[in-house]
Parts: C-alpha cells; structure tokens; sequence
C-alpha cells in the first residue's frame, strides 16, 4: 500500500531501516545525522518489530558491534558522517575481509579534520577507493533525493547480502537534512535465517564456522584476495547504476552525483534555455563507476564538466572512463558550500565552451 | 588410539570434546592451553557448546577459534567486547565470551572493555593478564609491573615516564554493569580448578542475564619473561601475585 509522508531525509531513512527489516542498528551522534538514531530511539523499533536500536560509546565501538551481528547472518546497519566514518575504516576493512553483509551510511559534511557540519562531497575517495587497509571494495550507492535514500536501504540489504560486502548509502547534509515528499514501502518481516557462514551455534556433526579475515599462510590470504576480486569484477559487471538525463543530443556533458546533481540539472536547464545543447549523467552507483556510458558519449561530445562539492574526486574516475577521448574539467566548491546552478552554467562556458 | 587401550570403567579423565585436536600454538608452559581447557570443560559440562559464540582477540590467542570448537568470530585488536555486544544484542538466548590478553583488553581496547561493562552486557570476558605483549615479542603492556623488563622497557618500566600499570579488573568491579569480578590463576592444579569453577559461576550467571561477569586469569609468559616455565610461574607468584592480588572482586550480593 502507497504511503505518502513528508519526511526529512535522515528520519525517512531511520523509518526505511525500520520497514526494511533491520535486526540491529548500532550508531554514534554526529552532526548532521544524528536524527536517525534520534527517530529510531523514539519509534521504539524493539516494539513493532524487535529490532535492536543501541547507542554505543564510539563510532568504533559501533561498526565492532554491527560486524558482530552481521556475522550472525542478521541485517545490521550504522550511520555516520565524515570524521564518524574515518573512525569507522578500520572496522570496514574487517568487515571486508570477513566479508558480512551490512549498511554504512554517510551523511557526509565538509572536512578535513573537524571540519564543518555544512554538506559536502568530499568523502568520495575513500567511500569508493578504499580508506581502510587492504584491497576491498564498498558497494557505493549515492541517492539524489530522499526517496532514494528510503530506496537505497531495501536495495542496499539485497546488494550486501548477495554479495556479502558492505553497502554504503554516501548522502550528505542536504539531503539528510532536507523535506521531501516520500512513498514509503511496506513493512517487511525480518529474516531470521541461519546462514551458513554465520556464527549461530554450532550445528552437530558440522565443523563451528569461524569468521575472520585472519590468514597467516600467504597462499591464503592470496586466495581470499583472489576471492574478492572475482565478486568485485561480478559486481562490476551486475550493479552499475546511472541515470542520463538530456544526453542524446548534447554537444557537451555534465556530470554529477547525489544532491549536487540536482543543482547541475538547474544548470542544465539555463543552458538549454540559452541554446547550449548540454546533457547530464549521474552515477548513482560510484562503485562499480557507470565507465561504459562515459566510454559511449565521450566521442560524441566536445568536454565533460564534473560538478563535485569537493576539490576534484570523481572527475579522476570520469577520466579514468573517458581516458582522453575528451576534454574532461572539474568545478567544485568546498568546505560546506553549495554551488549555485548559475556558477556551473559559467564555469561550463568558461572552462569547456570557451576553454 | 589411547581412548582404545582404556576400558571405559578405568577412565576418570580425558580431553573435552569442546577442543578441536588441533596442536597449540602456544610456548610450552604459558598458561593459555590450560586456561583454554578450563574454559572449554566448563562449556562441555554445561551443555552449551551448540549455544555459545566466542570472540578471539588479536594477540597470542588470535587463533584461539582453531582450539574451542564453538562457532567464533575474529574481533579487530581490542573490539572483542563490542563485537560480543553486537552478537549478544541480537542472540540474547545464546552464550556470548570474549576471550582477551591485557594489551588487548585494557590498553587499546579500554573504551570498548569499560562501556561494555558499563551496559552490563550479558557476556562472560576471560582475561589473560601476562604483563606483557607476547605474541609481537614481549613489549611493555598496560599491566607491566613497575621496574618490569620488557623490550620497549629495557631498563624497566620507569612509572615517572612511562606511566602506571592498569588494575583494569578493579576499575570494572567498581561499574553498576558488572556482576561478577575474580582474578584467578591456572598454574597448579588447585589453582587451576578454582579458575574453571570460577568460569563456570560465570556461565551460569550469564543464563540468568546477571550483568558482565569478569575472569581475569593472572598468567605466566616464558618466553616474553625469557624464564622457563618453572622459573617465571616462581616469578608470577613472587612479583605478579603482590601487585595482582587472586581472589573474588566483585561477587553477587
């Protein structure tokens, strides 16, 4: 049944955890998410459905605690925002070597270090390359709106457990912060099934399952790494997920991710409005990268602006996918500061147009 | 092949199924293997070993989930409180220990160790306190005595400069959260037997959802004290003991 709610984007993705089934959250305050473990202490969702809502001491001790429940086969899910989520690297590359199933959110706000509680993209490199230890892969899923932040928990859950690897919703404070209208979905039953590579208890007759990403022997741990990179290449091939907008006869392209895409859609309409024929791709997944759509439209356009609320990140992977078959330009603002749609439109006449 | 040789009426002791065959890593005379033992008879006895998930920490018993033959889970250096908590939130019914050496427990793991307690998590910590970080070879631990040698206290532990030891169990034994609070040993047999009926109260409380309960094992390191065996369970007695007083902390009112 259609459930329509006005919702801000962190409490719709707090009820979308509820509704997706989720045995246990385990989260850490910190600006500007913290109204998901806010709703979720006051929904009380050990009431409707038994899941397990606990507040721990640190944002380590909280991604510790979900790689103990995910490795119990359970659906398990943290939430974070930037300096939170440096807390969190090493617990993911654990999680990444055991490989369990969970979801990571990151409402992202400006950074280095303390930074701002403004939004800001600037977390893009270690939500897709890595940022803890080892080679490992997230599963990087960037909504633009609160309805793909409600969207992106039920998929998320299909994607981490398929694969066993963790899925990380990279939002940032606009559209955590921000109302929208939302259809939510219905609430689902929570799984209770017995995995067999969680720990549930020992079977009788059956040798007790061990999780952990411990292999001494060094053929070992090249076989697990081997391991990985064949569900990375899967992945690779499976889950790339884009949306192009306007791009069929576009002279020139943007692109953009999440809320900065919307900003650059504005842009795009000013453009088309002035007679500039300008399209827009938008990963929505950011690992795996949508490569194939950039290798299909960088012959057919004259330059790709990349709009990030950062200094320059995705653009290496736009290049990367285009690998020199245009001319490829980043605009970004940093620091919690948001671009006007107007500012990119001039940065596209300036450093593609007229560049 | 020797459970063949003896007739099952002459048999009065035997290794517990709760223990894989698998050969110890451990150096001889440390005191993990019979703590390990103790804890697995106590499993055994209870008839909970289809019931209970452990926690290895990182150290010298990071491979522990080779010798308890229990579903385990590897837990990052010091998080094994927290990754115990994770489990027994959403298997509150199931039987849930960590088992974890001092560097791990009440240097890097403190936060986790402490608001684990705090909570009182219904999980049992089995806590290995050898005063020194064996497995990377004998460096100080939050537990080095004062004047101890170590190889980054040389010259002993100078506590002006290089701080204190941590009597973590006392700090524990003082939190709401905790129920049950014992420093015990397994280097005699009676010592030994004493540590397993302590494991064993533990269990049980934690079926009662008592609170956090605490097995701290006050253990020898030959070869991070470069003793024999003999030599640096002489030395525990002598040195450890004063300063690691054994007996119950914290027992239930």
């Amino acid at each position: 049944m259609k459930e329509l709610r006005l919702m801000k984007g962190n409490e719709a993705l707090a009820e979308a955890a509820i509704r997706a089934g989720t045995d246990a959250y385990f989260g850490y305050p910190i600006t500007p998410q913290s109204e998901i473990i806010e709703y979720l202490m006051h929904e009380n969702p050990y009431e409707r459905t038994g899941m397990v809502v606990l507040q721990a001491e640190s944002e380590v001790a909280a991604i510790n605690m979900v790689y103990g429940a995910a490795a119990c086969g359970k659906r398990t899910m943290t939430s974070s925002s930037s300096p939170g989520i440096s807390l969190k690297q090493e617990g993911l590359s654990y999680i990444a070597g055991a490989e369990l199933p969970c979801i990571v959110v990151n409402i992202v706000r400006g950074g280095p270090g303390l930074g701002t509680i403004q939004p800001s993209q600037s977390d893009y490199f270690q939500a897709v390359k890595g940022g803890g230890h080892g080679d490992y892969k997230l599963i990087v899923l960037a909504p633009a709106t609160v309805q793909e932040t409600v969207d992106f928990v039920k998929l998320g859950y299909e994607l981490a457990f398929k694969y066993r690897n963790t899925v990380m919703i990279l939002s940032d404070g606009i559209i955590g912060q921000m109302m929208e209208k939302v259809e939510l979905f219905e609430q689902m039953p929570r799984e209770n099934k017995d995995y067999e590579w969680a720990t549930v208890g020992k079977k009788p007759g059956k040798d007790s399952v061990i999780v952990t990403s411990l292999y001494l022997k060094s053929e070992d741990q090249e076989k697990l790494n081997f391991r990985l990179q064949a569900k990375y290449r899967e992945i690779e091939k499976a889950e790339v997920r884009f949306e192009t907008i306007m791009t069929e006869d576009a002279e020139y392209l943007f692109t953009a991710f999440g809320s900065c895409a919307r900003i650059t859609r504005k842009a795009m309409e000013m453009a088309r409005a002035k007679g500039i024929k300008v399209g827009l791709v938008r990963p929505i997944s950011l690992y795996p990268f949508p490569v194939k759509i950039f290798e299909e439209l960088a012959p057919k356009v004259k330059g790709i602006l990349t709009v990030e609320m950062n200094a320059g990140q995705m653009v290496e992977d736009v290049r990367l996918a285009v690998n020199g078959k245009t001319k490829v330009e980043h605009y970004g603002r940093f620091g919690g500061i948001i671009p006007s749609p107007e500012e990119i439109l001039n940065a596209l006449e300036q450093k593609i147009i007229g560049g | 092949m020797s459970e063949n040789l003896i007739k099952p009426e002459n048999l009065v002791y035997k290794k517990t199924n709760v223990l894989t065959d698998k050969v110890m890593h451990y150096c001889p005379g440390c005191g993990h293997g019979t703590a390990h033992r103790m804890l697995a008879e106590v499993i055994d006895e209870l008839g909970i070993q289809e019931q209970t998930i452990g926690v290895a920490p990182v150290g010298c018993s990071v491979l522990a989930y080779y010798y308890f033959d229990v579903d385990m889970q590897e837990a990052a250096h010091g998080r094994a409180t927290a990754v115990a908590t994770g489990i027994k939130r959403v298997f509150p019914e199931k039987y849930v220990f960590t088992y974890q050496g001092d560097g791990d427990l009440a240097a890097i793991g403190t936060a986790e160790t402490i608001h684990a307690c705090n909570r009182g998590e219904n999980i049992l910590i089995v806590f290995i306190n050898n005063g020194i970080y064996g497995m990377t070879g004998g460096q100080m631990a939050p537990t080095t005595l004062p004047g101890m040698k170590s190889s980054t206290s040389p010259r002993g532990r100078d506590v002006a400069t290089m701080g204190n030891p941590l009597k973590i169990t006392e700090i524990i034994a003082t939190l709401p959260g905790s129920y049950y609070v014992t420093r015990q040993s397994v280097h005699t047999p009676g010592n030994a037997r004493k540590a397993k009926r302590a494991l064993k109260k533990a269990m049980e409380y934690q079926k009662e959802n008592k609170g956090t309960c605490l097995v701290e094992i006050v253990s020898n390191c030959p070869s991070g004290w470069k003793m024999t065996p003999v030599e640096s369970n002489k030395w525990m007695e002598e040195n450890m003991f004063p300063f690691y007083p054994l007996g119950d902390i914290k027992v239930p009112q």
